[in-house]
C-alpha cells in the first residue's frame, strides 16, 4: 500500500517536472571554457532561435560545428576572424561580434554543456 | 423518433458549444521567461534584448515536450523556412525512404523516417558514425540511447526527447511478423513536395 503511494508520488513528481520544466529552454548550450575566467559572462547558444533560421546541417555539416557540447573550443579571436559563431556573426548574415552582451548573457558559475535537455525532460537521468 | 422542441434546442446548443470548443482550442503551452530560466543573468543588459522563446515559438505547430514545437511539422507546413545552406557549392541532399528497426523486440516496431531527418541534417551527420549505412548492420540499444548515444545524441538534447516512446515505436507489431532485425521500406511513389 505504502509502496503504491510512493510510486504514485514519484509518478506525480515526474509528470509535474515534465509539465513545468524549471529550467532553461530545451537545447540551450552554455559555452564557458574561458569566458568567466577572463572576466565576461558565460555564453548561451539557443538552438531554438537558430533552427528557425538555419537547418542543423548548416552549422553541423557546412560550418563544421562538432555535435558534442563542449567539443568546440571557441575563442573570441577566431570569432572576430570569421570562424565558428563568427561565420554568421560578422555584420552580414547576423550582427557583428561587438555586441558582447547578446552572447555573453549567462549567470556566473554556469557549467559548459547542453541545458534543458537530458537533465530536465529526457529519461537520461533515470 | 420525433424530438420535442426543448430537446432539439438543447441538442443544437450542445453542438454549437462543442464546435466552439474545438475551434477555440486554448494553447496551454507555457515558456519560461529568459530572466527566470536559471541560465540568463537577469542583471545582464543582453537578457532584456534577446527574444523570448514564447514570442517565437507560440505560433509554431504545438508539441507537448522539448521546445513544445513539432519542428518537422512546422517546417513541412512552411511556418518556418530555415536555410539549408550558406555556401554556394553545397549539395542539399534529401532522402525519402523509411527503415523499420527492432523487428523482433517486445515494444512496437520502430520506424526511422529518412525524410524528417534529412530535411534538417546532412547524410554525413550520421554516416558512417554513429550509424553505418547498411540496413541491419547497426546494433541499436535502448540503454545506450538513454545515455545519449546513437539516437540519443540528438533526441534528449535538441530533437524531441526520449519520453515520447510512441513517436518512434510507432508500428504495431501485429502488422508485421518476425524476421530480420531491420527492414528497408522504399519511399512512397508520390513523394511529398
Ligand atoms: C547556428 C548553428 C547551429 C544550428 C543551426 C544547430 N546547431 Fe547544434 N550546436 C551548435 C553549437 C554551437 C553547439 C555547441 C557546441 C559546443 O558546445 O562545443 C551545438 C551542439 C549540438 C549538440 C550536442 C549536444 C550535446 O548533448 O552534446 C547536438 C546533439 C546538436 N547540436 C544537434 C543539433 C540539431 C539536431 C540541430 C538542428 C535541429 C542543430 N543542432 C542545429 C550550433 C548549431
Ligand atoms: C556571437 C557571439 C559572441 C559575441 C557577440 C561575443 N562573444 Fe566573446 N565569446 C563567444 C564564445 C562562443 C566564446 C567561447 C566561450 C567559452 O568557451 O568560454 C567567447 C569567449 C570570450 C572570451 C574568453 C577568452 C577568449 O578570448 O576567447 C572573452 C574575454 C570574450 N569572449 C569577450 C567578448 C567581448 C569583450 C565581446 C564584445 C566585444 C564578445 N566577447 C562578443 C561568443 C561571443
Ligand atoms: C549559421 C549562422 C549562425 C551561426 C553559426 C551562429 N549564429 Fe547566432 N544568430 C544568427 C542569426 C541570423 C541571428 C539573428 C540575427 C538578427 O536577429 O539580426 C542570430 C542571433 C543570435 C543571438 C541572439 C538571439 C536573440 O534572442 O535575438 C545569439 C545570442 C546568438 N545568435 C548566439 C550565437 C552563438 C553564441 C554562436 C556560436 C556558438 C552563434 N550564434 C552562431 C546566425 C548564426
Amino acid at each position: 500500500m505504502i509502496a503504491a503511494f510512493a510510486r504514485l508520488a514519484v509518478l506525480a513528481a515526474l509528470v509535474a517536472a515534465a509539465a513545468f520544466p524549471a529550467s532553461a529552454e530545451y537545447g540551450d548550450v552554455v559555452l564557458n571554457h574561458r569566458s568567466e575566467a577572463e572576466g565576461v559572462r558565460p555564453v548561451i547558444f539557443p538552438h531554438w532561435f537558430h533552427r528557425i533560421r538555419f537547418r542543423c546541417k548548416v552549422c553541423h555539416s557546412e560550418l563544421g560545428f562538432r555535435m558534442r557540447a563542449g567539443a568546440n573550443v571557441v575563442t573570441m579571436k577566431e570569432i572576430v576572424d570569421g570562424k565558428f559563431c563568427g561565420m554568421c556573426h560578422n555584420g552580414q548574415i547576423a550582427w557583428a561580434p561587438d555586441r558582447c552582451d547578446l552572447c555573453h548573457s549567462g549567470r556566473p558559475g554556469l557549467k559548459p554543456g547542453i541545458q534543458g535537455g537530458h537533465s530536465t525532460l529526457g529519461p537520461g537521468v533515470w | 423518433m420525433k424530438l420535442s422542441r426543448p430537446w432539439t434546442t438543447l441538442l443544437a446548443g450542445l453542438l454549437v458549444l462543442a464546435a466552439a470548443a474545438a475551434w477555440a482550442q486554448p494553447d496551454l503551452r507555457r515558456w519560461i521567461p529568459l530572466a527566470k530560466d536559471g541560465l540568463h543573468d537577469p542583471a545582464s543588459p543582453g537578457t532584456r534584448q534577446l527574444q523570448e522563446p514564447r514570442d517565437a515559438l507560440a505560433r509554431l505547430a504545438a508539441d507537448g515536450a522539448g521546445n513544445q514545437v513539432r519542428w518537422v511539422q512546422a517546417l513541412e507546413r512552411g511556418e518556418i523556412a530555415p536555410r539549408a545552406n550558406l555556401l554556394e557549392g553545397t549539395e542539399v541532399r534529401l532522402r525519402e525512404d523509411d527503415i523499420l528497426l527492432n523487428l523482433n523486440g517486445g515494444t512496437p516496431i520502430v520506424r526511422f523516417p529518412h525524410r524528417a531527418h534529412t530535411l534538417w541534417l546532412d547524410c554525413s551527420n550520421c554516416h558512417e558514425t554513429p550509424f553505418v549505412s547498411k540496413t541491419g548492420a547497426n546494433k541499436l540499444d535502448m540503454r545506450r540511447i538513454l545515455q545519449g548515444e546513437q539516437c540519443g545524441l540528438c533526441h534528449g538534447a535538441v530533437a524531441f526527447p526520449l519520453t515520447e516512446c510512441n513517436r518512434c515505436h510507432s508500428v504495431p507489431r501485429a502488422s508485421r511478423g518476425g524476421g530480420p532485425a531491420a527492414g528497408h521500406v522504399p519511399a512512397a511513389p508520390k513523394a511529398r513536395p
